[in-house]
């Protein structure tokens, strides 16, 4: 049978009992699973045609006896593709879900909402909005009310309040809520793929206020596509898959197992559905991560204009392989292509690759790209002409770049202007 | 809106400790109350016009046409108070059907009480039926009435309907998860109680015309019993009280049947409670 825990215990009260905090979030054997009846009678009228007939079900395991412990302070990453089960697992934990079997232990304050801007109206004005958006997700209205004044603040909306929300932009409306939903101080906060949306300058703002909410001893809970930001800000992450734990690890080899994870699928089906000939052969090399790096091999996910910048590939070969070419490009977020290097313009000779090496690859630029985000797209190919792909992933991490200023052309190259004047 | 130690967990009916509960009721309906006066400068004119066109027909009918408002003294405020009444509980209850399933993002994303859904639905209505009983004085008194302590009946009629409204809007919020075509099943239950219920006519009519069982029967209806009351202490003394009709036991039964109601809906949903979010 299912049993459920929850231990309130103030933050600074569970601090001070135990200087090494036991886990905030302790789930073991958490399974959820979705009935799908083979005759889905949607109206009484069905079911009273047919009072007999025996009701037949599919039985989805959506979370298949997971088990995690997570930290008090934890940022915690929870991965996997589509369909495998961590939205599910997110819904479990935030309580909204019912959980089959297992246990669920949870300590202190847990953020009650895993989406932004959950019961938003396009009718009412933007401060409506803020204090019955912050009154769901769990403030008073005395307590909604004294902390206007910072979530507008925080939003950069001051002079949009009166605004109804119909007007609002959705970078404007996700900058709102995201602003509610740090004033709701939670000691365990739950994020379901927040940093798809708005624009560069305030996903900056959203990643300074993760590292903030860290810094100030909450613990995040954070589901993601992005191994760009699982590498960049959590201590730990799970990858799921089908519902159950695959790994539970550091960032690195959790983003690794990912992108393998995915590859093999897109190779299976290939060869299921006959897709690129290339995909169907036995792996050549194979792209294990792609990540962005500071210049001093940190992993980043947002940098400065102007500043050096490095996308670092991994590569695992599988055969010999001589002088493969390595390849990167950067599309902007309205799919244009702003930035594509290949070896094969660089440096002709790559060298010779044994089967079974393990190669990282390097590609430094300077970046004077436009203010934004930008998807990278890194790839192996075998040498000489009309060139077949090894390995070619799209969108494998992402990059946002920030700038004082921009000309707001593709680029912002580094230039001066000289003003001769004939008097 | 803390979880304590030994409370459950996850989704439930009321869950989340009391004040947030109550805050959160009180804010949704808020919200819907505000959005339906200020949306639009007319807004109060607009709810008010459904129950005084549909009045408006019917007095005009059965004063004009068919005559069955002889008897009944004061026909045009009976009618009103009836059917600004009845009004509520057919705001209430139809907007508490399809209440979860038009909030299903919310039931999805966000742990809070479920309970306050249907409760804002008919806090709402009830916010609703206080603005059309200003309607409703002005034409008592422009009508040659005179306030008197009798009228107090209403409060604990109003508290009456708004049990049973809410009970039957639990029931039915819950079960449109399941079954889609309550709402039209409901649609239909609602025309045949209205005309089963003396709003148009008076209670008295049972005895006249079904005899002393068929009127003890009818008044089993709480509409019924708390309508004829209505017509008693609020219009004339010439009207049958609700004991006065077919004697005190039907009103007994129809007072039990109000707090059936609502126990059974209240049930129902705190059962279907957790599992809403799924279901839907």
């Amino acid at each position: 049978m299912a049993s459920t825990t929850v231990n309130q215990m103030p933050r600074s009260a569970a601090s001070a009992a135990a200087p090494e905090p036991a886990s905030a979030v302790s789930a073991s054997h958490v399974t959820k699973t979705f009935r799908i009846p083979h005759q889905q009678y949607h109206t009484l009228k069905e079911r009273a045609l047919h009072p007999l007939r025996r009701r037949t079900f599919d039985e989805l395991r959506a979370v298949d006896d997971v088990s995690v412990d997570i930290g008090s302070g934890e940022f915690f990453g929870v991965v996997g593709r589509n369909g495998s089960g961590k939205s599910t697992l997110l819904k479990c934990l935030a309580g909204i879900y019912d959980i089959d079997s297992g246990n669920l232990d949870v300590r202190g304050r847990l953020s009650p909402f895993i989406e932004l801007g959950v019961g938003f109206n396009p009718e009412l004005n933007a401060r409506d909005n803020a204090i019955i958006n912050a009154i769901m997700l769990g403030l008073s209205r005395k307590e909604a009310e004294a902390r206007l004044e910072d979530i507008v603040a925080f939003a950069e909306l001051e002079e949009f309040m009166d605004l109804k929300l119909k007007n609002y932009s959705s970078g404007m409306q996700v900058r709102l809520a995201f602003s509610v939903a740090i004033q709701v101080d939670a000691d365990i906060v739950l994020i379901d793929e927040v940093l798809a949306v708005g624009d560069a300058a305030f996903q900056q703002k959203c990643f300074d206020q993760f590292t903030g909410l860290k810094a100030a001893g909450r613990t995040i809970i954070f589901v993601t596509h992005d191994m760009g930001s699982v590498e960049r800000f959590c201590d730990r992450a799970l990858l799921l898959e089908r519902g159950e734990v695959v790994d539970i690890g550091n960032p690195a080899s959790i983003a690794r197992q990912y992108n393998e994870l995915n590859f093999n699928r897109v190779r299976r089906e290939a060869r299921e559905l006959g897709g690129p000939e290339t995909l169907r052969r036995a792996p050549v090399a194979e792209i294990l991560s792609a990540s962005f790096e500071s210049p001093d091999g940190e992993t980043v996910v947002a940098t400065m204009q102007g500043e050096p910048c490095c996308v670092r590939t991994e590569v695992q070969f599988h055969a010999a392989v001589d002088n493969p070419l390595f390849a990167i490009s950067l599309d902007d977020d309205r799919g244009r292509r702003a930035f594509a290097a290949s070896t094969a313009l660089t440096q002709r000779a790559t060298g010779q690759f044994s089967a079974g090496e393990l190669a990282v690859i390097r590609t430094r630029f300077e970046n004077w790209l436009a203010p934004g985000r930008y998807r990278l797209t890194a790839s192996v190919t075998s040498d000489g002409l009309g060139a077949n792909a090894y390995d070619l992933r799209n969108d494998i991490s992402t990059i946002i770049v920030h700038a004082g200023s921009s000309g707001g052309g593709a680029v912002d190259l580094p230039h001066t202007f000289e003003i001769e004047r004939s008097q | 809106m803390s979880v304590g130690a030994g409370q459950t967990y996850g989704p439930s009916a009321l869950g989340g400790g009391l004040r947030r509960f109550v805050e959160l009721t009180v804010t949704l309906a808020r919200t819907e109350f505000k959005l339906r006066y200020f949306g639009s400068v007319l807004g109060y004119v607009w709810s008010l016009m459904r129950p005084l066109l549909f009045f408006g027909v019917i007095y005009l009918f059965f004063t004009q046409i068919v005559n069955i408002s002889k008897g009944i003294p004061h026909y045009g405020v009976y009618l009103l108070t009836g059917i600004v009444l009845w009004n509520y509980l057919g705001e209430a209850t139809g907007n508490c059907v399809a209440c979860l399933v038009q909030r299903e993002s919310m039931l999805r994303k966000v742990r809070f009480p479920r309970m306050a859904i249907p409760l804002a639905v008919s806090l709402t209505a009830a916010f609703n039926l206080a603005m059309n009983f200003i309607t409703v004085f002005v034409f008592a008194l422009a009508n040659g009435l005179t306030p008197s302590v009798s009228w107090l009946w209403l409060l604990p009629i109003i508290v009456g309907f708004i049990v049973l409204s809410t009970g039957i809007g639990m029931f039915l919020s819950a079960s449109y998860v399941r079954y889609r075509d309550v709402q039209p099943i409901w649609e239909v239950a609602l025309q045949a109680w209205f005309y089963l219920s003396p709003i148009m006519y008076s209670a008295a009519t049972y005895s006249k015309h079904l005899g002393r069982s068929g009127a003890r029967f009818a008044m089993i209806n709480p509409i019924a019993t708390m309508q004829s009351q209505v017509g008693h202490a609020f219009i004339s003394r010439s009207l049958p009280s609700a004991t006065a009709v077919a004697g005190v036991a039907p009103v007994v039964v129809a007072i039990a049947l109000i707090v059936a109601v609502f126990a059974i809906g209240w049930w129902f949903f705190t059962r279907e409670a957790p599992r809403v979010a799924e279901n839907l």
